[in-house]
């Protein structure tokens, strides 16, 4: 009851925000805010009404970290592939695509190929040993204190750094379709995000989640036909006239560019992109969402599906950008034409997709897909916070600091006040890092997920000798070494500090890092000849067991 | 689960089958992918020009783009057969198992 009421207290509260932005955003860019803006209070408005029916519904530590572990495989999938296709997948590689084609869709590629490895490898065992987060199979066998702290540190330490890159993205994207402020777009992602997360847990985020994915999918879908209905459908004659609109003599956009120049950083991109998914704190919670590993092995099919047709559409959308926005006078940036030549668009080339939009429906659709990209965000962003709570209330408050002695109730009260803290940081770090080149974050956050969260996770389900020992130190290496190359990598030393020359001269620190960490957890294993450590190996067996078979497995929950 | 039920289960001729059997399957699907994977990044690091040829001489698509496409969809594929395999086969033989214990 109470609750309800703080609940309809903070809706009024959110609309009452959006509402003064709104009017004064209407003095810069009239036409183009309403249809925008309603489209997108209809989707804030329909999502609240879900979090209030999912708030009813979430009344254990279960439901509220697993939907109650009855979503779909179906439902799952679709979630899953919402997580993946964040507006930066969806503006960024689009944009990609527009700038310089084909490395567009080699990126693409990269992100999609870690799914079938997940798939066959990851989802079953994680499945059936955990319960609410990856560190729950990675200490199955293992010291809880020492393994928890870790695991934690990685997942909040990804976590944060993907909640700058889209707070940042939020806030300028936001800026920029509806003509609000900044630090107020930056306030009302991290407001909505707050209310889906502490009241509707994973049941509201996951159907946030599904709405967007749809929403999403289906604008995509129509600006891609819409697209090859002026081509009649031909693929060849919608290439070439993008490549006479680019009018290039060497065809490059047809041909890989200048994306993976070395064969060191092409390993090193497809290691931090595959194992790098694999470790991603948000997208492993919700395989705990569903009943089974039958149904977490549908929703990977399901979620390869449509991230796959997904970057299929971003292709054809950069393209189709190439052909209808590129040199089009009606999206030209005529101030930055003035000082530096070419056809600059208005925004930059993330923005390609959205002018696409205009392009193929004009101000309606232009708001429409305006809308879905605000809506990615916040689903991205919710779901990313209940990923980075449920480390701090599970794993550190209730495994660590508790000793695994913590009710469900003052557990699930530790992840909605972490919920706000998370909310509070992620506001504070977009408004700081406004100005700041967060060229670097995502790869980091991919870096750190690879070699920190994926070895331990991928070691305890299947290396029978590894040892706690092992695993603190290795993947503590693991970590050190992905931060370490990043800082000193061209990217954070060169263009952020401004030094003449790396230190290390990869963008991708991936391969190595993911060395260190599998050697470290390797040697330290096996050297550690403690007793603990052959208590922790002989208890692979019954593990293992009940990893291949789900003997013993979490089920859903009965209501 | 205690020292007996976890002998009793390894010894179970059901699960050496699972056990094998899907392992197997596993590591197969995955090298599949990994080597498809790891010829297309490593043809575009070391000689991109062979993914830039046009598929026929008054085409400007390339061969690139099919094969990219191509990829995508047996990235899928993959998990489809995988899916279906293990949510068959497999599982029958992890019901077989639970129904044997349930029987002692």
């Amino acid at each position: 009851m109470n609750m309800n009421r703080i609940f309809l207290f903070l809706i009024l509260g959110t609309v009452a925000v959006f509402a003064g932005g709104a009017i004064e955003g209407e003095v810069e860019k009239q036409a183009l805010n309403m249809s925008a803006i309603v489209m997108f209070l209809l989707f804030v408005g329909g999502t609240l009404g879900i979090t209030y029916w999912a708030a009813k519904r979430t009344k254990s530590a279960k439901d509220f970290y697993t939907a109650g572990g009855g979503i779909t495989g179906f439902q799952n999938g679709m979630a899953i592939a919402g997580d993946y296709m964040s507006a930066a997948s969806f503006l960024g590689i689009s944009g990609l695509v527009y700038l310089k084609g084909y490395d567009g869709l080699i990126y693409s590629i990269g992100f999609l190929v870690g799914w079938p490895i997940i798939l066959f490898m990851i989802a079953e065992p994680l499945r059936n040993l955990g319960k609410y987060t990856f560190a729950d199979v990675a200490s199955y066998r293992l010291r809880q204190t020492p393994i928890r702290s870790l695991a934690a540190a990685g997942s909040i330490a990804t976590v944060i750094l993907y909640l700058i890159a889209q707070m940042v993205g939020a806030g300028k994207l936001i800026q920029l379709l509806f003509g609000l402020e900044y630090e107020i777009a930056v306030v009302l992602v991290g407001v909505l995000m707050i209310l889906y997360v502490t009241f509707g847990g994973m049941l509201a985020t996951t159907w946030v989640q599904i709405i967007k994915a749809f929403l999403l999918l289906s604008g995509a879908t129509f600006m891609a036909v819409a697209v090859m209905s002026h081509f009649d459908f031909d693929f060849s004659a919608l290439f070439a006239k993008a490549v006479e609109m680019r009018n290039t003599e060497t065809l490059d956009i047809m041909s890989p560019g200048g994306l993976v120049s070395d064969p060191i950083s092409a390993i090193s991109l497809a290691v931090a992109l595959m194992f790098g998914t694999a470790g991603l704190p948000h997208i492993l919670m919700r395989f705990f969402t569903v009943s089974d590993a039958k149904e977490a092995r549908k929703s990977v099919f399901y979620a390869t599906g449509f991230i796959g047709y997904f970057y299929i559409l971003t292709f054809i959308i950069g393209f189709g950008a190439i052909v209808m926005v590129f040199q089009n006078p009606a999206y030209l940036d005529m101030a930055k034409q003035a000082i530096s030549g070419g056809s600059p668009i208005m925004g930059g080339k993330n923005m390609a997709a959205i002018h696409l939009s205009h392009a193929v429906g004009g101000d309606f659709f232009l708001g429409f897909i305006s809308a879905v990209a605000f809506a990615t965000i916040l689903a991205v962003v919710s779901g990313l916070t209940l990923a980075g709570a449920s480390a701090i209330s599970h794993d550190l408050y209730a495994s660590v600091f508790k000793k695994g002695k913590a009710d469900g109730m003052a557990e699930m009260k530790v992840s909605k006040i972490a919920t706000v803290c998370l909310g509070l940081v992620s506001i504070l770090m977009g408004i700081a890092f406004e100005q700041q080149n967060i060229a670097f974050v995502v790869g980091l956050a991919f870096a750190i997920a690879a070699s920190a969260n994926f070895p331990i996770l991928f070691l305890s389900m299947y290396w029978s000798k590894l040892t706690t020992r092992g695993a603190v130190i290795g993947g503590s290496l693991g970590l050190a070494t992905a931060v370490a190359l990043v800082v000193l990598g061209p990217i954070v030393w060169v263009d952020i500090l401004g030094n003449a020359e790396a230190i290390f001269p990869y963008k991708y620190p991936a391969l190595f890092s993911v060395t260190v960490s599998f050697v470290g957890i390797w040697f330290f294993s096996i050297t550690d000849s403690s007793h603990d450590a052959e208590k922790e190996r002989e208890a692979f067996e019954a593990q293992y067991i009940r990893s291949q078979t789900g003997i013993g497995a979490e089920g859903a929950s009965e209501h | 689960m205690n020292k007996e039920l976890v002998d009793q289960i390894k010894a179970n001729p059901d699960y050496q089958e699972l056990i094998s059997k899907r392992t197997g399957f596993s590591i197969k699907l995955s090298i599949a992918m990994l080597v498809v994977y790891f010829t297309f990044i490593l043809t575009i690091a070391f000689n991109p020009s062979a993914l830039g040829t046009p598929l026929s001489p008054d085409s400007v698509t390339t061969v690139g783009i099919p094969i990219g496409i191509a990829i995508i969809l047996f990235a899928f594929v993959l998990t489809g057969i995988y899916t279906k395999r293990a949510n068959g086969e497999f599982d029958d033989l992890s019901n077989k198992i639970k129904q044997s214990i349930k029987e002692d």
